[in-house]
């Protein structure tokens, strides 16, 4: 593991931006608190504690859930912690997004961003961690991702419920004239049990809120937990079943037009010529205009309604320019495939490999390649934003995962300040990563400068949405191992090379900010899995094609998953080793490790004798904080190979909600397998392919397996749990399928070579 | 040209090409229908015309000759059909986007099939895509309807 003195020297990356050092920012910045935002904009007779409750007088309890809701439940479960400590039902409460604001910054999204793995607490790696904290904080991303919104808010919200808490029964003793330590709360009220005597959190809450808050909080203990630690109904659930209009697709504003974009399928080329004749005639075309941005070059169009800017964009006859990378698949594989060949980032070197390779008999090498393509996201919910530019003031209403950055980007776009921008965050018909992205509202705030302050609802077809993601990065690995005497690994090499994730986010998000030093995300899930081998080195080459990448469910993990995993498997069957009894010798120093291990082989029955045609594969991956393993079932049936079920046990430090939990981890491994069965983005003339979901279909309710799942909590850190269920599903699946038919699946995606039922 | 959707008359002036889901979305004020594909390959636009499930992204709504529901027209979050009910009890939906279509096409389902087997909801459920990964809840969910609407709920 890297030492402090290695990390003082180099520069490594992080999120969007690149920090030197990543210790060194002042903790002055850290300390200063931000404003709270909620100030200034409350209804009447509404006050506000903290940026994360305001409370009328009428009683209403409004909890902000600053993250977004894609989902993963993260509304439900923020606005339980700050419940939690407040003392009201979750039945009690409005859950409101809140305002784009620097106040909602997320630090842990930046904790593990360093070069270090989960589980290396040495003082090195702690300091580091706190360093990136106070970046997240520095940087004031207000983002929703790297599954870090439950680590980020788990103790400033609990603390922002139980400082509320306080201030009321403060303020609710003076009004009484009963001591604070004879009030207890529940319900939303404040209660004198002697006397009888109640108030309402509302009777008191403006008085409340001018009060000091407290300067020592207290909170509860664990055991003292009525909504966190179990299952609550999602806050969300009555208006998903009912079709309510909280979706960016669905805002519907006054005098409201519509328009869609057709953007150059080549990424980053320009038109060369255009012929607007045809389209610009249509009847409901109003105007169509040109798009430029970091995100590439294209038109919007303006129209009366949805289709027939849908039907213009089709007619619009366009030349582009050639683009700056290599015009197809094949050309692309080839420059990431020379790339392994050149030098990289050593970003684990235990022992020392060189060595150990130099005298290794033939036979007790094992050698593989192995490569997965890139990927869309394909979220449900094609991209879409509704813009309105008036009087200097831009409104923008959409899906996102990063509210302080489409505030600031479409300030910069429209030439405004940031104060004249406010974001509504929506509910998102699915993320995945790729709603940190902007380019959606960017187009949509560009289209806004053109209706003379009508607002207008830009709406991406799937195929523009298919052919305009910021793609998880095509990659290839070239592994290699030495078996000892025992069949056990002596020592591992892996060199992993890919397009940078970081590189092309900083091109779209801050060009100005040149990329520095390497990027992890290239060897996540690769580098940093709790296995002891004495010789073990792994390198990533950052691959030079500017096709955009980004961050996709997992992002480096659902690669270096499969790539590691898949490996592993190798490795046990040439060194004749069980899978699983592999795995818990390598892991003997995590514990928490070792007992996901178990356990997932105790719920699928490991090692028992299954019925001719059906077969087992097992996977582990630590990602995100979280210790997971699976075991996925497959079948040979006469229609090709079935996954009939798939076993998955968690160790998530930590589960404050055990049924969101259990299906984000079910969500999660469908999204892998999705990808792992049969989707890829390829490449032709420069440009993508695949256009809708009949060439990039995902799992079907038909060919969903079974699943079981146990969550665990044998971890001292709590992790996240929206992406770790995807890392492991792919190879699970790859080693079943070896385990079932003798042919080890190297490459993605799996339909190459072999069928599905 | 005059249509009824959800009980209700409208007097829509549209392209007749132009496919339902975008008449009732921009034109009828109906957001629950929702855009996924356009090409009647996700599921997300599902509504009912004369109580068959339709792909309203895919269907002109120049041929629409009978009466067309959208998960807004089979209730309300005070009176939840039980389909809609089950799903709120099974917490089927994560992020929701597709849970229009998937409601409609089960509703569709055990408007015709009273007890359907596995096999029936992947006949009748397979052109319903979920990216959050929701099956197996949608699975549960449809069998806790038909307890649901056998007991009268």
């Amino acid at each position: 593991m890297a030492s402090i003195g290695k990390i003082a020297r180099r520069t490594f990356l992080i999120g969007a931006a690149a920090i030197a050092g990543g210790v060194a920012v002042g903790y002055y910045y850290y300390r200063k608190p931000y404003p709270n935002p909620l100030e200034g904009n409350l209804a009447a007779d509404e006050a506000t504690f903290n940026p994360y409750v305001k409370i009328g007088a009428d009683n209403t309890i409004t909890i902000i859930a600053p993250r977004a809701e894609m989902g993963q439940g993260i509304s439900t479960t923020l606005a339980a912690m700050v419940a939690e400590e407040l003392d009201v039902g979750l039945g009690q409460v409005k859950v409101e997004h809140g305002p784009a604001s620097y106040a909602y910054y997320n630090s842990a999204i930046l904790e593990e961003g360093g070069p270090f793995a989960f589980f290396d607490e040495s003082m090195t790696a702690e300091i580091v961690r706190a360093g990136m904290g106070v970046v997240g904080k520095f940087l004031a991303l207000q983002g929703t991702g790297g599954s870090a919104s439950t680590r980020d808010g788990f103790d400033k919200m609990r603390q922002a419920g139980a400082a509320a808490r306080q201030m009321l029964i403060a303020a609710a003793a003076q009004k009484l004239g009963i001591a604070a330590a004879d009030l207890e709360t529940a319900n939303g009220s404040i209660l004198h049990k002697a006397s009888g005597k109640s108030l309402t959190y509302g009777a008191v809450a403006a008085t409340a809120a001018t009060m000091a808050p407290p300067a020592e909080i207290r909170l509860k203990d664990k055991a003292d937990w009525k909504l966190l630690g179990k299952p609550q109904k999602r806050i969300d659930m009555p208006a998903k079943v009912t079709g309510a209009p909280i979706f960016g697709i669905d805002v519907t504003l006054p005098d409201m037009l519509y328009g869609t974009v057709k953007m150059s399928p080549r990424f980053w080329a320009k038109p060369v010529k255009v012929d607007f004749s045809k389209a610009g005639k249509m009847p409901g075309v109003i105007k169509i205009v040109p798009i430029d941005t970091n995100y590439g070059h294209g038109f919007g169009i303006i129209a009366e309604n949805t289709w027939a800017a849908f039907k213009a964009a089709e007619a619009i006859d366009t030349e582009w320019a050639d683009p700056e990378y290599p015009l197809d698949s094949a050309g692309i594989s080839e420059v990431l495939k020379q790339a392994l060949g050149t030098k990289g980032s050593v970003m684990r070197d235990d022992g020392d490999v060189d060595t150990a390779f130099a005298d290794a008999p033939r036979e007790k090498i094992v050698e593989a390649d192995y490569a997965v393509p890139y990927l869309a996201h394909a979220t449900m919910e094609p991209m879409n934003a509704t813009a309105r530019l008036k009087d200097g003031v831009l409104d923008i209403w959409c899906g996102n995962q990063a509210p302080t950055l489409v505030r600031q980007l479409c300030a910069n776009a429209v030439g405004i300040e940031q104060d004249k921008v406010s974001v509504h965050t929506t509910f998102m018909g699915g993320g995945f990563g790729r709603r940190v992205e902007v380019d959606y509202a960017l187009c949509a705030a560009l289209m806004a400068k053109e209706t003379a302050g009508r607002p207008i609802k830009v709406i991406w077809t799937r195929e523009e949405d298919m052919r305009h993601d910021a793609y998880r990065p095509a990659s290839v690995g070239k592994f290699q191992a030495r078996l000892g005497d025992d069949g056990m690994p002596v020592a591992i090499d892996m060199t992993i090379a890919s397009p940078s994730m970081i590189t092309s986010t900083l091109r779209r998000l801050f060009p100005s900010i040149s990329p520095l030093g390497p990027d992890k995300s290239i060897v996540d899930g690769a580098h940093n899995q709790p296995y002891t081998i004495p010789n073990y080195r792994v390198t990533g080459v950052a691959a030079p094609v500017s096709i955009p990448v980004g961050s996709w469910r997992s992002v480096g993990s659902s690669i270096n998953g499969f790539f590691h995993e898949g490996f592993l498997d190798e490795i046990a069957v040439a060194g004749k080793t069980d899978p699983v009894e592999l795995r818990k010798k390598l892991m003997a120093a995590y514990p928490a490790a070792v007992k996901v291990v178990e356990k997932v082989a105790e719920m699928a029955k490991w090692g028992e004798a299954l019925p001719a045609g059906k077969a087992k594969g097992m996977t582990f991956t630590l990602s995100f904080g979280s210790w997971v393993g699976e075991i996925v079932q497959v079948a040979d049936t006469p229609a090709g190979i079935r996954i009939e079920k798939v076993w998955i046990a968690a160790d998530v430090g930590t589960a404050l909600d055990p049924g969101i939990i259990e299906a984000q981890l079910i969500s999660g491994a469908v999204y892998g397998l999705s990808a792992a069965i049969s989707q890829e983005i390829t490449f032709a003339d420069g440009m993508v392919e695949q256009s809708n979901f009949h060439d990039y279909d995902a799992m079907r309710i038909f060919q969903c397996p079974a699943f079981e799942v146990a969550i665990l909590e044998n971890f001292h850190k709590m992790g996240g749990v929206g992406e770790v269920g995807t890392p492991p599903a792919a190879p699970a699946l790859a080693n079943a399928i070896f385990a079932l038919t003798g042919k080890r699946i190297r490459t993605l995606p799996m339909s190459k070579e072999v069928t599905f039922a | 040209m005059r249509l009824t959707v959800d009980g209700q008359a409208f007097d829509v002036n549209a392209d007749p090409e132009m496919p339902l889901l975008w008449a009732l979305r921009d034109l009828m004020g109906k957001t629950g229908p929702k855009f996924g594909c356009g090409i009647a390959a996700c599921g997300a636009c599902t509504v009912h015309v004369d109580g068959q499930p339709v792909r309203s992204c895919s269907l002109p709504v120049g041929e629409v000759t009978g009466a067309v529901t959208t998960i807004e027209g089979i209730g309300t979050e005070g009176k939840l059909h039980p389909v809609q009910q089950a799903w709120l009890e099974e917490q089927v939906a994560q992020c929701g986007y597709c849970q229009a279509g998937q409601i409609m096409s089960a509703v569709a389902l055990l408007d015709q099939v009273a007890d359907p087997t596995d096999a029936d909801i992947d006949d009748a459920m397979g052109g319903n895509l979920c990216r959050c990964g929701t099956y197996p809840k949608i699975r549960v969910a449809i069998k806790r309807a038909v307890v649901l609407k056998t007991a009268g709920i």
